[in-house]
């Protein structure tokens, strides 16, 4: 996608007006529909349902279970004796009680299978932040990163944005159920290099976003792999990590390396966040883990430009301090996501519409291909446009991923009850009748 | 491995000045009235802690907003889930209002033109992102913020180029220092793309003069370039003359139609008025609809947590609470820079007469053994490690003249204070020689500099190697 920098107006930098923060794209498009008739249970029944937005709203009464029986938490205590130490707090280095906090509530989202060292842990307002913060570190304004697609559309911002760095896909399709092959990071490595764009990492994201699935074992050692042959970098996004079905199904970068004994590990760096398994997107709190030193010590002063609310440090770090209730979350939220999504898959069953196999997020990946007009991305935009304006469901299309097979969506199933999800499944089944009759 | 960015070996972070050192050495070993009572005083550090029992009193008596509640109703899940980089209306409506009221009312702000993001550090940073790039220039008056030379320049890789201002006019800013600055950058072939001023200067304590914002008008007008007028301190003016915001001026001079009016951009923030630097709060207000959509998308990448913006807009929307902080945090820095100015008079040393901020720009110029800044270092050095105050010297402010020192008095209790200035009387009394006239002292330093270090250094060797032990 060419990315065109209008003439700067007067005074303003490239950045300032270029395009590449995206937000021109249908994924934001659908937001503007929705935005504009949204539906409600009671007082819009006919509206846009919004299953575009990967939000996690199924645990929300553990969290206020838990703010209830602990003010502490959000008050400072009677009196607040804490207040005054957590307003002046603004260390980089974070709040060790946090820090503490979230390396072991990632080990535990592992099973136990790795553990993370606090003094890793970089604390940045978002998983946003969090990415575009290790793109300044590990590459320079024009350097590439290569990512897998389909990819979150967000990317395209984060990852390129204000870093001037680009991303070089690595195409990934349905033969293999999107999996990355070693080809694939060869072919898009080659790619780069013809385009004299300096690769300087790979970016996946596990749980993958948009396909709702994990990655394999033998795909991350391949990965990996692949990192150490062309000396480059491997980020791992992990930030659907506890949004997995089954907590064993999920392997985390972290796992292989311990594995291999830490060797090749200052290559390696985790993103992780609260946005989405706790579903707190508001409050801002992604993390940085890195095995390379410098990067620690550099993503530490940058992360000045992103701290996170003292306040929200707080708060988190009595939560997720608390093992009775880190580990019920943990285990609850899954079951119920679990369910979520054997909700949604067998309604799309019942309409005749197949997904690919997930296993974890807060979304599936709808394969609406035999629905198009024809095989290209004109078509999957008018079948997203219809899907918009006659079934009123907001969805993202596979193109908005850089999806490289045109007719895939991905549908979240996460952000709405029980009640708005089969209401949307009735939608559809209907919009799929009608289709099959005429 | 060795394969980072350029970012990452650059030094533009700017965390080996001496500035940062400071804090290091003040870590390894910091006062306590109790544990620690010969550790090293803080006074680099421009925290406001005067009236931290305000807000503690209000936060007892309005325990829901810590609680996402209001009226009895938990928006805990609606504030869990608001990420909208537009910001929290209520909260966005509150902190206008208090920007206002601290302009006495003479300007106010549109909600539309305000941008939220993590600290001003965010904001300068964001601000540089939208207006400036590789090959580009700010310039700004020194002595300025250290900081900014990490928050302007680093990841954005624009550059700074200095406004020279020196004692001799108080470090007012001058028609020509602008001039001098405007064609230092075109000598270096940087493009000028704008002014940064402080105001309320950080490190002078100062607010700048109408006749010096009239000249900043003139000169970005002429230049067709624009301005920042970061004013963080802007809460912190506790005697006359008034603050006067770069809005205020416009306003009076009827330039809000102009196209000046569009590249005049304002940076705020909670950190300094209100105590609360831990919270994250800063704000960008620009009245180009272009920059405040650029920088909206930007502060994607540094939000303000919406359970913070939610107990502050509880906060700032007590009118009555704000009108009683507001007017008791003037009083108290008033009197406790009173405090500092009257403790360093007493030990013969004098400070530029200020009227704002949490700090003092000190002129210990004639203790320096040389007009130098290795003489700045030197004494710096003694002020450190041996007088145990950490206060921030002149260069690293990137002042032009040696001997100058950023003080901080609002971080600390009166007590400390008080022994600060003890320690600092009884080091000055040890190496001022005896009563001669400044003329004389000049001509007979050079004799007596040999002794004076040595004698210095050997009771700092001494004491080292007594906590070596």
């Amino acid at each position: 996608m060419a990315i065109e920098i209008e003439k700067p107006s007067v005074g303003l930098s490239k950045v300032a007006v270029s395009d590449t923060h995206g937000e021109d794209s249908p994924y934001f498009a659908g937001w503007k529909a929705y935005d504009e008739n949204p539906y409600n249970e009671s007082s819009n029944p006919s509206g846009v349902i919004q299953m575009g937005l990967a939000e996690n709203q199924v645990s929300f009464d553990l969290l206020e279970k838990y703010l209830e029986e602990h003010s502490e938490a959000s008050s400072w205590g009677k009196g607040a004796p804490g207040f005054r130490e957590n307003a002046l707090f603004q260390d980089y280095h974070g709040l060790k009680s946090f820090r503490q906090a979230m390396a072991n509530f990632m080990g535990q989202i592992r099973g136990g299978r790795a553990k993370f060292d606090p003094d890793r842990i970089v604390l940045t307002a978002g998983a946003t932040a969090a990415n575009e913060l290790l793109t300044f570190i590990l590459a320079d304004p024009g350097d590439a990163l290569l990512v897998p697609t389909p990819y979150y559309p967000g990317f395209d911002r984060d990852l390129r944005w204000r870093t001037g760095v680009k991303i070089v896909p690595i195409h990934c399709d349905s033969s293999n159920n999107f999996q990355v092959t070693p080809e694939a990071m060869e072919t898009a490595y080659q790619c780069a290099e013809s385009m004299n764009l300096k690769v300087r990492g790979i970016l996946i994201t596990n749980p993958s976003n948009p396909l709702g699935a994990t990655i394999q074992r033998s795909v991350l050692e391949q990965i990996l792999d692949f990192a150490v042959n062309k000396n480059i970098h491997l980020v791992s996004d992990e930030i659907y990590s506890g949004s997995t079905f089954s907590s064993s199904e999920f392997i985390s970068i972290a796992e292989i390396l311990e594995n291999r004994s830490y060797r090749d590990s200052e290559r390696v760096h985790i993103v992780y966040s609260l946005s989405k398994d706790l579903g707190l997107p508001g409050f801002r709190v992604g993390t940085i883990y890195s095995y390379n030193d410098k990067v620690v010590c550099t993503a530490r002063r940058m992360s000045s430009f992103t701290l996170i609310s003292s306040q929200t440090q707080h708060l988190l770090a009595c939560m997720l301090s608390n093992k009775e209730f880190s580990e019920n979350y943990i285990k609850t939220n899954r079951e119920r996501l679990t369910k979520r999504y054997d909700m949604i898959i067998k309604g799309l069953k019942n309409a005749g519409i197949e997904c690919l196999k997930g296993n974890a997020g807060l979304f599936c990946w709808m394969n609406l291909s035999p629905l198009l007009e024809e095989p290209t991305r004109e078509s999957e935009l008018e079948l997203w446009k219809t899907i918009l304006n006659e079934v009123r469901l907001n969805i993202s299309p596979g193109s908005s991923c850089h999806c490289s097979g045109p007719g895939w969506f991905r549908v979240c199933f996460a952000n709405i009850s029980e009640q708005t999800l089969e209401i949307a499944l009735e939608r559809i089944h209907k919009f799929m009748e009608q289709r099959r009759r005429n | 491995m060795g394969l980072l960015s350029r970012k990452v070996t650059c030094n533009s972070h700017g965390q080996d000045s001496s500035y940062f050192l400071g804090w290091q050495e003040y870590e390894k070993n910091p006062y306590d009235e109790v544990k620690n009572p010969k550790g090293i005083i803080q006074m680099g550090l421009a925290e406001n802690q005067l009236c931290f029992d305000l807000l503690e009193s209000w936060l007892a008596k309005n325990p829901e907003a810590a609680c996402f509640k209001r009226d009895g109703q938990s928006l805990f899940k609606e504030l869990a889930l608001f990420q909208d980089y537009h910001g929290l209306p209520a909260f966005k409506q509150a902190l206008v209002d208090f920007m206002a009221e601290i302009r006495g009312n003479k300007v106010t702000f549109d909600t539309n033109n305000i941008v939220l993001t993590a600290g001003a550090t965010s904001a300068n940073e964001t601000l540089m992102f939208c207006l400036a790039e590789k090959g580009e220039a700010f310039l700004l008056p020194t002595p300025y913020y250290p900081g900014f030379d990490r928050d302007l320049k680093w990841r954005t890789g624009a550059e700074i180029v200095p406004i020279v201002c020196t004692s001799s006019n108080g470090f007012q800013i001058t028609e020509s220092a602008l001039e001098e600055a405007y064609q230092e950058a075109q000598r270096k072939n940087l493009r000028v793309k704008g002014l940064l001023v402080t105001n309320p200067s950080n490190p002078l304590g100062t607010t700048i003069k109408r006749n010096e914002l009239d000249l900043l008008i003139n000169f970005i007008t002429v230049k067709e370039i624009h301005l920042i007028s970061d004013e963080i301190y802007s809460g912190t003016v506790f005697s006359s003359p008034e603050f006067i915001s770069i809005m205020e001026v416009l306003k009076d001079r009827k330039m809000d139609k102009s196209q000046e009016w569009e590249r005049v951009h304002v940076v705020y923030s909670l950190s300094k008025d209100l105590g609360l630097p831990g919270f994250r709060v800063g704000a960008i207000y620009s009245n180009d609809p272009i920059v405040v959509a650029a920088a909206t998308k930007m502060s994607s990448f540094g939000l303000v947590s919406s359970q913070t913006q939610f107990l502050l807009s509880a906060m700032l929307s007590d009118k009555k609470f704000t009108k009683e902080y507001l007017s008791k945090n003037h009083k108290r820095l008033r009197k406790r820079r009173s405090k500092l100015v009257s403790g360093l008079e007493k030990t013969g040393i004098s400070c530029l007469d200020s009227n704002a901020g949490l700090f003092c720009w000190v002129d210990m110029r004639h203790l320096l053994s040389s007009d130098t800044f290795e003489a700045e270092m030197e004494l710096w050095k003694r002020i450190v490690y041996d007088v145990k105050l950490n206060i921030s010297p002149g260069s690293s402010c990137h002042c032009t003249e040696p001997g100058w020192f950023h003080v901080c008095f609002a971080n600390m209790s009166e007590e400390t204070l008080k022994l600060a200035m003890q320690r600092l009387k009884s080091f000055v009394a040890s190496i001022t020689i005896n009563k001669q006239s400044h003329q004389e002292l000049m001509n007979t330093r050079r004799k007596n500099r040999t002794n004076w270090v040595f004698r210095l250094s050997f009771q700092s060797f001494h004491d080292r190697e007594q906590d070596e032990r």
